[in-house]
Order: C-alpha cells, then structure tokens, then sequence
C-alpha cells in the first residue's frame, strides 16, 4: 500500500498504514506519553503554551508537502513519514549489489543496522536539548520562529528513527527507543552518543553555527543512509532529508544576516578594519574574527562526528549494503570498491600526509570531504555578503588538522591553518582560534531578546524574505503571557 | 596461512620478560594507603612487534608481560595494599581486547604463547585474591570487550559505568569467528555462573549488553552512574579492605633487576643456568641450591629481599622458563638438573614452613606454586635428571614430579668422587603446590594408588636413593653407570623424533590426570578449541574472518560443521 497523503485519523500522522499495523501502533501508543514528558521537560523552555506559526507535513509529495498554521508546539502533529516507494528498487552498493532492496531486516546485519539508527536518531532529541534556552534571547520572532520549527521537526526525526526501531528491531528496537528519551545533552549520567551533541549551544551565532555545520553532518549522514539496501531506512531518510533543508537554511541565513549586519554597520561607521574588535564591538555588532572562531570551533567538532578517517565500521556497513556514499547512485564505478583506494590524510611521522587507503575503510573521510566541499560553497556565499558591502575580509574553513578529538589528529595541535604546534604553544594561543570566555560574554551581552512585531535585534538583519510568505512585521509567534 | 616470523619492535631478538615500572609504557600503579589502582593506558605505538598500532587501550604480549611484572610487585614490593583496582587510563574505552591486526599477523605459537601467558597472568590475579587475602575491583568505563572484558572477569567484582554506552561483550564469535578462550567462555559459566542461554545470548552479540542486564545477567556485579562512580568505587575499596586479614603497615622489599648474561647457547642468571644444544633441540636448565644455611628469623628473610634464595631462585626459573617458550621454538625437550645440598633445601623448605604466617613467606610459596604451574603448562618435553650432586628435595623434588619422566642415577658415576644422588620430601610436597588441576603432584602421580601416597608420607625428610626412590615411583627409571649414558641419549634422541604436536598433546593430557578445576579447564579448552578454531581457514584462511577483520569485506566460511 502506498500513501502519499497522510492519515490524520489516527493519534499519530503517517502513511505507513499504521492503522493496519496494531502492534507497531501500539508500541508508539506506549512511547507516546514518554515523549511528550520528554518534551515538556527538555523542549523549549518558556514556550510550550505559545502559538507558533508552523509547518506541518500533509503529504510526500516533494511538490507542496507542507502547510502552515498556529500551533502550540506539545500539540505539534509529529508522525510517520516515508518517501515514496521506487519501484523495484535494488540494493545499490556492496556485496548484495543488485539485489532487490530489503523490506524487512536482513538476520545478519541486524545489530548494525540497529546501531546505524540508534546513533542516529540519538541525535535528533539531543539538538532540541541543547537549543532549549535559545527562545528566551531569541533576536525575532522570526527567528524565534525558525528556531521553533527546527526543534519540532528533530522531534519529528526522532519519531522517524523510533517507527524504525519498534517496527523492525522487537523488544531491543523498543528498548533503544526508551533509551533515546532517557540520555541528556551534556549529562555526566547519560550523555548522548556523539560528542558534539554534548556540547552546549550559548547563544544563538552558535545555533546558527550548529544549523549550518552540525545539521549538516546530519544531512551527509541521511544522505549516506538514504543510499541503503535496507528500504525502509531509505524512504525515512529521503524524506527527513527534505525537512533538513530548512535547518541548513537557517544556519546559513541567520549568519548571513549576521554578516551583513557587522559589515554594514563597519561602514556606516567609518570602521574599515574587520580586526579593530574593540571598534566594531562598540557598534553592538559582532566582529568577524570572533565569527571565525566560532565557525573554526563549529566545523571541527562536526568533523569529529564522521568518525575515523579510517573505519572498520564504515568498511562494514557499506558491505553489508546499510550505508553508502554520498550520491552513491551518481557516482559511476563498481560501487564494490573492493580493489579501490581513496586517499585519507593521516598523521605519519610527524607531517600531515596524504596516503592511499583501500576505498572501502575510508569511506568516512569521503563523505567528510564531500561535507566539506558543500561547507565550503556555503561559507563562499558568506564572503559575497562581505564582498558586496565594501569590508575587506574572508572566513575560511579551518585546516582538518585543526582542533580535534577524534581520528589521526587528536593527539596533535595544529594552528586552523594546519600548522603543528606543541602542547604549550597551543594552550598560548588557542583563544586566537578558538572562541574564548571574553568572546563568549560579549555575545552573551548582545543577546537581548526583541519579540516586537517585525523588529530585529540589532546584531542581525532582517532576512530578505519572510516564512511562507508572509510581511515583514507578521507575527510568527503569538507569546503566551 | 603463511605462519612468518615476525619482527620486535625496536630490533630487540628476543621477547623480554623482565619488566621494570620505570620503563612501563603501557600500566601506572598508584597507591592510596592499602588501595592501589593499576591503570591501563596502553600506548598505541608501543607494540611488542611491528605491523600494528595498540588502539582503544587493546593489548599485545608486550602490555601482558608488564600487566604480570605490576602485579608480582604488587605482591613484593607493596604487602600493604588491601585492595587493587584495576581501570581505564583512557576516556570512554575499558580495554578492546587482544589486538585484532596482531593476532591476524602472528604465528601460531606467537598465539599459543600469548594467549597462555595472558591466562597464566589472570590466574595470578584471582590467586592474590584468593591467597594473599587482596582482592581486585575492576572499574569499566566505556567498551569493554573480548579479552578486555576477560581481564575484568579475573576480578572479584566488576562495577560498569551506567552511561547508557558503556558495555560488556564477548565479541569473538560474531566478529572474528574465534572464541573468547583465554578464560572468557569458562569463567563467565564457570566462576560467574552466568545462565547458559544467557551466556549464548552474551557470546553471539557483537556489541555486548550494558546496564541493568549486566547485572540481572551476572555478567557485572553493579552498574553505577558515573556521577556516582567515584564515590561507589572508593566505598567498594573500603569494604573489601575491610575484609582483609592482611596485617596494616607491612613493608615490601624491592625485587631488584634480575641478573642475567645472554650468550649464544647459553643463560646464566646465578642460581640457574641454561643452556641450549639447538642440533639435539635441547635445553638443559640447572637449578643451584642454596650456599648458605637459611636466615635465623624472618625479618633477616625480610632484609635479604631478592636475595633470599628460594625467591631469587623462582624469579630467575620464572624468566628461564618463559624465555624458552617464547623464544626458542625449536626446543623439544626441557632437561632438569640441579646441584647443591638436598639437607639445606630441606631446611630452607622448613624456614618457610615455620614462618608460613608471615607474609613474604606467603609470597613466596605462592610464587612458587605459580612457576610450578608455568611448567606444568609449558608445551615442551620435560625430563629430570638426578644426578650425584643434585638437590632434588623439598620444593625443587617437585620439577621431578612435574617431569614426564624423571631418571635417577644409581650408585656412583665412574670415576666421580661425589656422593650417589639422593632425593627427598617435605610437608611442602604434600599440598602447597596443587597444580592447575587443584591436585599435588603426588596426588596427580599417585591417582590410583593411595598405599603409595601414604608411603611417600613416611619418607618425608629422608634422603632417598635411587633403588629407593624408583620403588617408591617417585622417579621413572633408576639406572646404574653402565646404562645411565645410553639410555638417556636414546630417550632423548627418540623424544626429538616425535611429531611435536602430538607430543604437546599427549603430555597436556597426561599431566593433568583427575579432577578438572576451572583452571585446568581453561587451559585445556585454550589449547584445544581456541587453538583449533586458529588454524582453520574460517578464521585464518584469506578469506577468514581474522584475515578480513577491518576490510569492511564479508568472511566466506566453509559451512561444514566438524
Ligand atoms: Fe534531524
Ligand atoms: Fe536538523
């Protein structure tokens, strides 16, 4: 049965059928109450009586999927969404190249296929954890907005790993599905899988940091498991990755605007010099070197979360047909890569190398570089904003080098432009490329929250075109007293 | 597969057993009044050979031996420890386990002997635990798996951070398609007494179980937050510290660097010499008695340290015995003599004896009891031979028990003016050195003939001579001058003939006669099973599991079960 509108009939929105399927509908029935305390106590804080004017998907259809109305966001019609089916869909990659796609779980690749999933569904309530104070300073009520409608759809993500879980993996799949709900961002108890989904998120140039850097690693990682033999797994992702469009939208629009803001001050003020900090910071905008820390801070920790250059897991994986690479359909080879290499930089003998690895123990460094490249032509847009206003500066991406916790590069320090430095040479210097706590309190003090009816906290522009069309002074966000 | 010698590290020739702390690269002992805490940090370039990097805190024989060289110091050098805990010096990992790239890349008696190593070294932990009255707490933080999670099985009691990550797991079979054999599968049944379903369930996931199954399982004794852990861990020291019977405020002594010349046929440590006919394979191990009549008191014992002779002796068969296993292969048979004076060593077996209460004497029996052990175990052929001039009593009667077979000079040799060769035993004979299969030697020798053990009872402190001694069965053959030359050279000549591997199982099977103990079974099984499921092409075949761990590509088996 193929649906591509969704069935509202039931507590839970899907087009799976849930209606016909009363095991699974009962064990999301029993997960159900958990969520919802989940999002009460780790949800926006402050807001949950608020209306926000929300984008809620109706059907998969890529063409109009979505509407938008007010909507208190416990009340927010999260469910379950698949994309279409393909017909005859094979297995695209590995050893079961050709095959038909699996429906149902593979006996063999059940445990890693389990992990794939866990890992990443435990990332979408951890972003939520993480923004949950943001609403509070929020600079607009469109961006208020926008922060809301990220929050609800990672819940939504949430939702579409668990449906995997309980539908596909029996009493281990509704086990991790409490799991999920019980870690924390940040805990000493129960922190989350991922190391940078235990970072804290400050303010809100690091949200749009995290939208733009850490929600795409998100998308590399749906991309790559949009590939997978395992249908199911595909047809959530495809789908996920249509709402994770927006959440990059956001990091990369709410920079911009940032951006534009400090260059366009500078120039009105007669401030030439992007590195005078004292000056431009006196104009109540933030300057752009401390915009390049936190962009140096943001893409490392995101690198971190491809995992080793070279993997063993994702060697596996790949074999087994669960995850492949990034446009994997597009990419013409044998797509076995059992005789292939990639070339991985790696830490030999004290110099940063490039060295031939077989293909299929490097894929993670593939879709880091193929993350990069999409982070690159993001952050030239940025420099545009820069250009056109008259300020002469550029943001860059760090060295891979630079700033690292895991993979060849941990045990070293390397300046962002990958220059080695000793221990004590870096501990001097890393508030130069880091974000330091001085940096931290400047932005903490512009962070006033401005809810009026189309005004902008005034380290930010305004965007150039407002959600779903609506005016400039629309009121996204109706604040319950 | 190609079985290739393989490099050293650093272009070392031999694998050294003698460790010392300074020099540790993989372990940091520290101490807490009577707690010490034995950190595993295992760096990743330190490696015993080449060809692979020790990552996520896995080990090789190299981290093992000084694993064994902390905890025999421990032991020495810090009587006032009550409680070791044993932990993680890195973030988020326990231990991985064996090194998987090593054992891909290692010969096969490189494995045997590591994996036999490894056992022997766990055994010692539950051994101080059990003996010397200082149990071992184990502290898991983050993945804890294979032979990592087998370490943590030689402890008392196994705490597992409750993070919601942190595991337990067995993941030999689903990954590598071997087994957990180094004591994993026999302990989790055997000393934790995990349900047998449940230990299948345990064994076939690759990832392990965490949490409140841990513990429902037995496969942990507790799980902690990790808010909490700090506070648990210390209370769990107190505790078992607290149960302890060990005196407050002993003093160690220092186990000094053993002193030993390495020349091309031969070891000379001081109180034993080896030396080696590689063209007969033979190794010929002399053990030299005491020079001097045991100290009047204890605390002269004490201010001897290293020296005192019993200990300086077992330190150095220790490092003989362990050196010929690793490195000389060819080696078939292993020849025991000794020389010095029966009476003194009976005397000196009797200072311990007296002084069995107090701790280094303790100690030293134990250590004793553990070399013993290591030769029960060594896969080679081994031979006494008791000469005029030896020392075969007390404790050292006992290598000619551990023997496969023993020969005995009767009378005089031709032309020699020293006296004809006696042997004899102590008490210590009569259940202060069970071997692994919990027995004495004279138990074991004498499975089905008590009138002969309580004979050998009568004889205790008696000097025996050979016509005497082969009566009573405690030597093999006991012959005169005109036949002693030929009939050991044909023995031995006949010994290096053999098939070596069906030497090394037919001697395992008859050394370890009677009862199992979950020791013996250990080894047998390690030998047996894990040693079986090495050689074959599932695991170590080109397309094996071993041989394609890491590649990312799928082992093809062969789907015949045997
Ligand atoms: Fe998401
Ligand atoms: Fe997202």
């Amino acid at each position: 049965m193929e649906i591509m509108n969704v069935d509202y009939s039931t507590r839970i929105p899907n087009n799976v059928g849930l209606t016909e399927d009363a095991r699974v509908l009962k064990a999301l029935e029993t997960w159900h109450p958990g969520y919802l305390d989940w999002w009460r106590d780790m949800g926006p804080e402050g807001f949950q009586e608020s209306l926000v004017y929300l984008r809620t998907a109706v059907s998969v259809d890529p063409k109009g999927w979505a509407k938008f109305d007010y909507v208190r966001m416990p009340e927010y019609r999260w469910g379950i969404l698949l994309a279409p089916a393909e017909a005859n869909r094979k297995v695209p990659f590995g050893q079961h190249y050709g095959e038909p796609a699996w429906q149902e779980v593979p006996g063999e690749h059940r445990a890693m296929l389990r992990r794939l999933v866990v890992i990443q569904g435990d990332t979408e309530p951890a972003s939520v954890e993480q923004q949950r104070h943001l609403g509070k300073t929020a600079p607009s009520l469109y961006d208020m907005r926008n922060l809301f409608q990220v929050n609800v759809e990672e819940g939504r993500h949430l939702w579409a790993m668990v449906y995997l879980l309980q539908k596909y993996f029996g009493r281990d799949g509704r086990e991790e599905s409490e799991g999920l709900l019980s870690r924390r961002s940040g805990s000493t108890d129960k922190p989350r899988m991922l190391g940078a989904f235990n970072e804290e998120t400050p303010d809100w140039l690091s949200f749009f940091m995290f939208t733009f850097f850490t929600d795409r690693d998100g998308k590399m990682q749906l991309e790559s498991l949009a590939q997978s033999g395992f249908d199911p797994l595909s047809r959530t992702c495809r789908f996920m990755l249509t709402e994770e469009a927006h959440h990059m939208f956001v990091g990369e629009t709410g920079i911009g605007r940032t951006i534009q803001r400090t260059c366009e001050a500078m120039q009105a003020a007669g401030v030439p010099d992007p590195n005078d900090i004292e000056r431009v910071r006196k104009l109540g905008v933030i300057d752009l070197p401390t915009i390049q820390k936190k962009l140096n801070l943001h893409y490392s920790l995101s690198l971190d979360l491809f995992g080793s250059e070279v993997s063993t897991n994702a060697a596996n994986a790949f074999n087994a047909g669960l995850k492949g690479r990034f446009q994997e359909t597009k990419i013409e080879d044998d797509h076995r890569l059992e005789n292939s290499t990639y070339p991985v930089l790696k830490f030999v003998d004290g110099k940063i190398k490039r060295v031939d690895e077989p293909a299929l123990t490097a894929l993670n460094m593939r879709l880091r570089d193929d993350y990069t490249g999409d982070c690159g032509k993001g952050v030239e847009r940025w420099n545009k904003i820069i250009e056109k206003t008259g300020v002469q500066a550029r943001l860059e991406l760090p060295h891979v080098a630079f700033h690292r916790q895991i993979g060849e590069f941990r045990d070293i320090h390397a300046t962002p432009h990958g220059e080695l430095l000793d221990a004590a040479s870096w501990q001097k210097r890393k508030d130069e490329f880091l974000p330091s706590k001085a940096d931290g309190d400047f932005i903490a003090a512009l962070m006033k929250p401005v809810s009026e009816l189309g005004k902008f906290a005034g380290w930010i522009s305004p965007p150039k075109v407002g959600i779903d069309n609506k005016p400039g002074d629309f009121e996204y966000v109706k604040i319950a007293a | 597969m190609a079985d290739v010698q393989r490099r050293l590290s650093n272009g070392a020739q031999r694998i050294d057993f003698a460790a010392d702390p300074a020099r540790y690269r993989h372990w940091k002992l520290k101490f807490d009044g009577d707690v010490a805490t034995l950190l595993m940090d295992v760096d990743e370039k330190g490696g015993l050979f080449e060809g692979y990097d020790l990552k996520l805190n896995s080990y090789d024989l190299g981290v093992d031996i000084e694993l064994a060289d902390a905890l025999t110091r421990l032991r020495f050098e810090h009587p006032e420890v009550k409680v070791l805990i044993l932990r993680s010096g890195k973030p988020r990992v326990f231990c991985a386990g064996a090194n998987i790239r090593m054992l891909a890349s290692s010969t096969h008696a490189d494995k045997v002997n590591f994996c036999k190593f490894t056992n022997e070294t766990r055994n010692s932990i539950e051994d101080a635990s059990e003996n010397s009255n200082r149990p071992t707490i184990c502290v898991v933080t983050g993945a804890c798996a294979g032979g990592g999670y087998e370490l943590a099985l030689a402890a008392d009691h196994i705490i597992l951070t409750d993070d919601g990550s942190s595991t337990v797991a067995l993941p030999e079979l689903p990954l590598l398609a071997v087994l957990p054999g180094t004591g994993g599968l026999t302990r989790v049944t055997d000393k934790r007494k995990v349900r047998r379903d449940h230990a299948d369930v345990f064994c076939t996931t690759e990832e392990g179980i965490k949490g409140k199954r841990a513990v429902e399982w037995r496969l942990v004794d507790e799980v902690v937050p990790n808010s909490k852990l700090e506070d648990v861990v210390k209370t769990r020291a107190r505790e078992f510290a607290k149960k302890s019977n060990r005196p407050a405020d002993l003093k160690g002594i220092a186990l000094t660097p053993l002193q030993r010349k390495f020349a091309a046929d031969s070891v000379e440590y001081g109180s034993v010499a080896v030396s080696f006919d590689r063209k007969a394979r033979i190794a010929t191990v002399i053990l030299r008695g005491p020079k001097s009549p045991p100290p009047a008191t204890a605390a002269d014992m004490t201010s001897q340290g290293a020296e005192f002779w019993p200990l300086k002796l077992a330190r150095e068969l220790d490092d003989a015995v362990l050196d010929i296993r690793a490195n000389e292969l060819d080696i078939a048979v292993i020849v025991f003599k000794s020389e010095g004076e029966g009476e003194q060593v009976l005397a000196y077996d009797k200072f311990l004896d007296t002084n069995r209460d107090h701790w280094l004497a303790r100690e030293i029996r134990l250590l004793w009891k553990r070399v013993l052990k290591r030769i029960d175990l060594t896969s080679r052929s081994l031979v006494a031979i008791v000469e005029p001039g030896s020392c075969f009593a007390g404790t050292l009667a006992e290598i000619v028990l551990a023997a496969d077979r023993s020969y005995m000079l009767i009378g005089k040799r031709d032309g020699g003016n020293r006296p004809p060769a006696a042997i004899a035993l102590a008490d210590i004979n009569f259940g202060a050195y069970p071997m692994p299969n919990g027995l004495s030697r004279l138990q074991s020798r004498f499975l089905g003939e008590a009138p002969a053990l309580d004979a050998a009872r009568k004889v205790i402190g008696t000097m025996l001579d050979a016509v005497t001694a082969e009566k009573l069965g405690l030597v093999t053959f006991a012959y005169d001058d005109i036949d002693w030359d030929d009939e050991i050279r044909i023995f031995l000549e006949e010994r290096a003939s053999f098939s070596p591997d069906s030497l090394t199982g037919m001697e395992a099977n008859l050394r370890f006669g009677g009862p199992e103990t979950m020791e013996s079974k250990i080894f047998a099984r390690l030998t047996a099973w894990q040693n079986w499921i090495f050689q074959r092409p599932n695991s170590v075949g080109e397309e094996g599991a071993l041989r394609r761990y890491g590649t990312g590509q799928k082992p093809v088996f062969d789907t015949k079960r045997v």
